[in-house]
């Protein structure tokens, strides 16, 4: 087996036994690269040179002992994360030279972890859409389905794991843009609870629904990336001050006596026939690991698309007036006066569906509009979250499909927005509630396009995520399958 | 027809904090264009604003100064619109929930004591300056100013004259410097007003239509630019013409007012709550460790100095107008235990020296130390008044001690009795003709005799003692 096949936690032994260096691992990796990404294109940017520095120096370190959880390690990043010094572009044309001169937090973090930055993967536009067909960078491509979209927005994050381009990667989830791309990928992600993990330095697309996670290729590896990147930052006012546990230790546990809630709401007409047999047959799993099956109620479930599509907007179309030509990025040229170059710049450094958010968001902030839309979107929300508090009375873990359907053909939705935004159905209502999701592989569609499961959790309980997660991983013992690429 | 006038002010005060209001960067005042600004001052993509809890504490101890009801949870918002000068594309603002409200202060105006409200007090960032070449068609951003923190105190249309309108800018002006949050520069922008001002009908309840007015940089270009205003709705109003309601420029050079833009242009501002910021929560802990440790405020201090020092209210006024003014004065005070005596020589002399230098109190070479000691001397009758003018002179212009200059000038009174005495009797044997008119009742002439008695001593005799002496030896023989 090739290095760059292996997870986190199989390489850790690999390193600390001498059996491999980090500077053979990311060779592996970058290998791997040569031979996929002119195919799949996760990446926006490789970042090799640095990968080698970075290798050279864990496996310095190695030789004196300082081993940390993520040394040597090959991990890629969003290119929706701040990285000083190298370009930073957020998918999007009118960000296409503008380089950082500060790090994310979250880079920071995986990098005193002792992470070695393989490059910044490809992403919908400013994070705005689900299926990565959005980048002004191209498509990224399912590594199960060339000829389907890896989801998104974090698609890039989710190919290079699935595609073995990288060993793990974080991606952002707004609406489900890190647990919908890991369900159509094969591979576990996770969005933490709002606070959980720093947004300093993370381009902000919708600000009170933004959250960084980890895709990665199992759950212990899932639990190592959290043991980086979780923890409060005083230099993010939302950030929260609650304790860290170390994540690895629910790997492995039992859930007996477990009650794992059923939400009647989202065992709906529409779900595709393979994706709900899968799901099914995860619940059956979960009960013979001991848990429950508890019948819950999100009464307010019906409502989360249309105050999504309310209040990320309209957050973004306030988080991106920044881009206007001034001070950094893309800018216009021959514009008349101020007015023009605002409008020329963000005319054509903006994609169509940047650009449709921005209108919807503009609108329904708008005076006379404000209250009978973000005013009354902010209120449902509210109720949705309730409804989440209401439910973790009579459970302790939520298990859902994470997607309705497996991995969609490119092009296929790209003209119908709605039946875009429909793919993030079953996430969404996880970030307006600010809980935390993760989504697990539980199968395969019969022309092996991979299914997810989702469970969710209460707020700052990341613990019982993983731990139902790793038990269902372990139980369920779905095939290992790669992509044939 | 008899018009009434109403107006309400906006005021924006910027904060005397070493920091921006959602970074570290300095606030100074001046520095080279861009210095002064980082990535959060750019409005760089991912970074955040932290709330500078200084900025809290300062709003909070406007709002108690002015008797506003303090928010225990007030939060920040947007105020989108597209500006160069504003690198986000949006102001952090505070709209729906701001720190403070319904507060007052009270003031006084053509002998009448007034009471004007404050509708809200409000924290936000400032913006940054464009600066224009000249010789090409190009502008240049300066983001210095970027995130320095501002309150806006908005006052209810309580106001019936500018010369009212004047009077409540002072004393809030006023109130700002003295709690030490404010550096009340006009020129400079750290206190800044823009006026709304309406006319009615005497008779009449309604509110009339509002022209707002900006861009005045002094207290009494405020009031001129009121007085213009009013001066030209009327005329409007008496000529059958509406009002129409619009931002109007304070154009000093012409001194008139000019249409900015009208209601209909005017920007939707789609205030949103920001994500980015959580509520400030402030507690009854808080508000009273910011209440024990806020100054005396001016105008309770004037009150006690009229009560406690016996002085007029003219004076206490000007005493108390500049808190290490005041300060100053109770020091003199403490040391001397002459308040009339003390306010005498701070506001005569003191203020006139440091008037002519343009010099402020806390720079004043004579230390209340020192003046507290002359005042002492004159009373012991060390010197005499009349010397002490010329003693403190000197002490402002060296910084001696008044004892080290009557040493160095051999300044001490002469208060020795049969000295002096020797001294009249002589001039009254070398003046006979001057006696004489003197005795045949022309007291005038008796300034004549001081005159000698002081040239004979070089001014150092007692003055009292010369003129006792004087009557009685002119009288006597």
């Amino acid at each position: 087996m090739e290095l760059y096949s292996f997870t986190i936690h199989e390489l850790q032994e690999k390193l600390k036994s001498g059996e491999a260096s980090s500077r053979q691992i990311v060779d592996s990796v970058f290998s791997r690269i040569d031979a996929v990404e002119e195919r799949v294109h996760s990446y926006i940017r490789l970042m090799k040179e640095d990968a080698l520095t970075a290798a050279a120096i864990a496996d310095e370190n190695i030789k004196n002992g300082d081993i940390r959880p993520l040394t040597g390690i090959p991990v890629a990043l969003k290119d929706i994360v701040c990285t000083q010094g190298i370009p930073t572009t957020c998918g999007s044309h009118i960000l296409h030279n503008f380089v950082p001169p500060y790090d994310a937090t979250v880079v920071q973090k995986l990098r005193d972890a002792g992470a070695v930055f393989v490059g910044k993967t490809n992403m919908d536009e400013f994070a705005m859409g689900s299926s990565t067909e959005t980048s002004y960078f191209g498509p990224t491509r399912n590594p199960w389905d060339l000829d389907r979209i890896p989801g998104g927005s974090s698609g890039g994050s989710a190919s290079a794991v699935a595609a073995d381009e990288c060993i793990a990667s974080i991606g952002s989830d707004t609406g489900g843009s890190i647990r919908q791309p890991a369900a159509l990928c094969g591979i576990v992600g996770m969005k933490p609870t709002y606070g959980r993990v720093s947004r300093f330095g993370l381009i902000a697309f919708a600000s009170s629904l933004d959250q960084i996670g980890p895709f990665t290729k199992d759950v212990e590896d899932c639990a190592i990336m959290m043991n980086a990147l979780a923890g409060y930052d005083p230099r993010e006012s939302t950030s929260v001050r609650a304790e860290v546990p170390d994540y690895r230790q629910f790997i492995g546990r039992d859930i007996n006596g477990w009650r794992i809630g059923i939400p009647k709401e989202y065992y709906v007409d529409g779900i595709d026939p393979e994706v709900s047999m899968a799901v099914k047959i995860a619940i059956e799993v979960i009960e013979k690991c001991g848990g429950q099956i508890v019948d819950i109620s999100l009464p307010h479930t019906p409502y989360c698309l249309a105050v999504y599509y309310i209040i990320a907007p309209a957050e973004a179309s306030s988080n991106l007036a920044r881009y206007d030509g001034v001070k950094y990025g893309f800018r216009a040229a021959e514009a008349r006066d101020l007015m023009d170059m605002y409008k020329k710049t963000r005319m054509q450094g903006f994609g169509p569906e940047v650009k449709r958010r921005i209108m919807i968001g503009t609108y329904a902030l708008s005076a006379g509009y404000y209250d009978a839309y973000y005013g009354k979107a902010s209120q449902v929300r509210a109720l949705i979250r309730r409804d989440f508090d209401e439910a973790f009375k009579k459970c302790d873990v939520i298990l859902t499909p994470t997607t309705p359907t497996p991995a969609f053909k490119i092009g296929e939705k790209t003209d119908d927005p709605l039946q875009m935004y429909l793919s993030d159905i079953f996430t969404i209502s996880t970030n307006l509630a600010g809980i935390p999701g993760i989504s697990v592989p539980c199968g395969y569609t019969r022309t092996g396009l991979p299914i997810g499961v989702q469970f969710l959790a209460g707020h700052f309980e990341e613990g019982k995520l993983l731990q139902v997660a790793s038990a269902y991983e372990k139980n369920a013992a779905i095939e290992k399958r790669r992509p044939t690429l | 027809m008899e018009f009434e006038t109403v107006i309400g002010l906006e005021v924006h005060a910027q904060m005397l904090t070493d920091t921006k209001i959602f970074c570290n960067c300095s606030t100074k005042f001046g520095g080279a264009p861009n210095s002064h600004a980082c990535p959060v001052c750019l409005g760089m993509p991912g970074v955040l604003p932290v709330l500078n809890k200084k900025v809290v504490e300062f709003a909070m101890k406007m709002a108690l100064a002015t008797n506003c009801t303090i928010n225990p949870a007030n939060s920040f918002a947007r105020k989108n619109y597209f500006y160069p000068d504003l690198p986000k594309g949006y102001q952090i603002s505070q709209f729906a929930y701001p720190i403070a409200e319904h507060g007052h202060i009270w003031l006084e105006a053509n002998g009448r004591k007034r009471k004007i409200g404050i509708t809200r007090i409000h924290m936000e960032e400032d913006a940054g300056k464009l600066i224009h070449d000249e010789n090409q068609p190009a502008s240049y951003v300066d983001l210095n100013r970027t995130g320095v923190p501002l309150i806006e105190i908005v006052s209810e249309p309580d106001m019936r004259s500018p010369e009212e309108a004047a009077e409540y800018l002072k004393r809030l002006h006023e109130i700002l410097v003295y709690l030490e949050i404010c550096d009340g520069n006009m020129e400079e922008g750290s206190f800044r007003c823009d006026a709304n001002v309406s006319i009615r009908p005497r008779d009449q309840h309604e509110f009339g239509t509002r022209a707002e007015l900006k861009n005045m940089n002094s207290f009494r270009n405020v009031q001129r630019a009121l007085e213009y205003e009013v001066k030209r709705q009327q005329y409007l109003v008496e000529n059958g013409q509406a009002v129409i309601q619009e931002t109007r420029l304070w154009d000093d050079a012409q001194g008139v007012t000019n249409p900015m833009r009208s209601k209909e242009e005017a920007h939707d501002y789609r205030y949103f709550p920001d994500p980015d910021l959580v509520p400030v929560v402030v507690d009854g802990a808080w508000v009273e460790e910011i209440r024990a440790g806020m100054p005396e405020l001016p105008l309770v201090r004037r009150e006690r100095f009229i009560h406690d020092y016996q002085i007029p209210a003219y004076d206490a006024g000007v005493l108390t107008a500049e808190k290490a003014l005041a300060d100053y004065y109770e020091d003199v005070v403490k040391l001397c235990g002459k308040p009339k005596q003390a306010s005498n020589w701070v506001m005569g002399d003191v203020l006139r020296f440091l008037n002519e230098e343009k010099r402020d109190i806390r720079s004043c070479p004579i230390t209340a130390g020192a003046l507290a000691d002359m005042i002492r001397l004159i009373e012991e009758g060390t010197i005499s008044g009349k010397m002490a003018k010329d003693v403190i002179d000197e002490m402002y212009r060296t910084g001696k001690s008044p004892q080290e200059i009557i040493e160095e000038r051999g300044l001490v009174q002469i208060t020795d009795e049969g000295a002096l005495a020797a001294t009249i009797a002589g001039i009254i044997d070398a003046s006979p003709g001057q006696v004489k008119e003197y005795r045949s009742g022309k007291e005038k002439i008796f300034g004549f005799f001081v005159g000698q008695v002081m040239k004979a001593t070089q001014g150092k005799a007692n003055p009292k003692l010369v003129n006792d002496l004087l009557k009685k030896m002119l009288a006597g023989s």
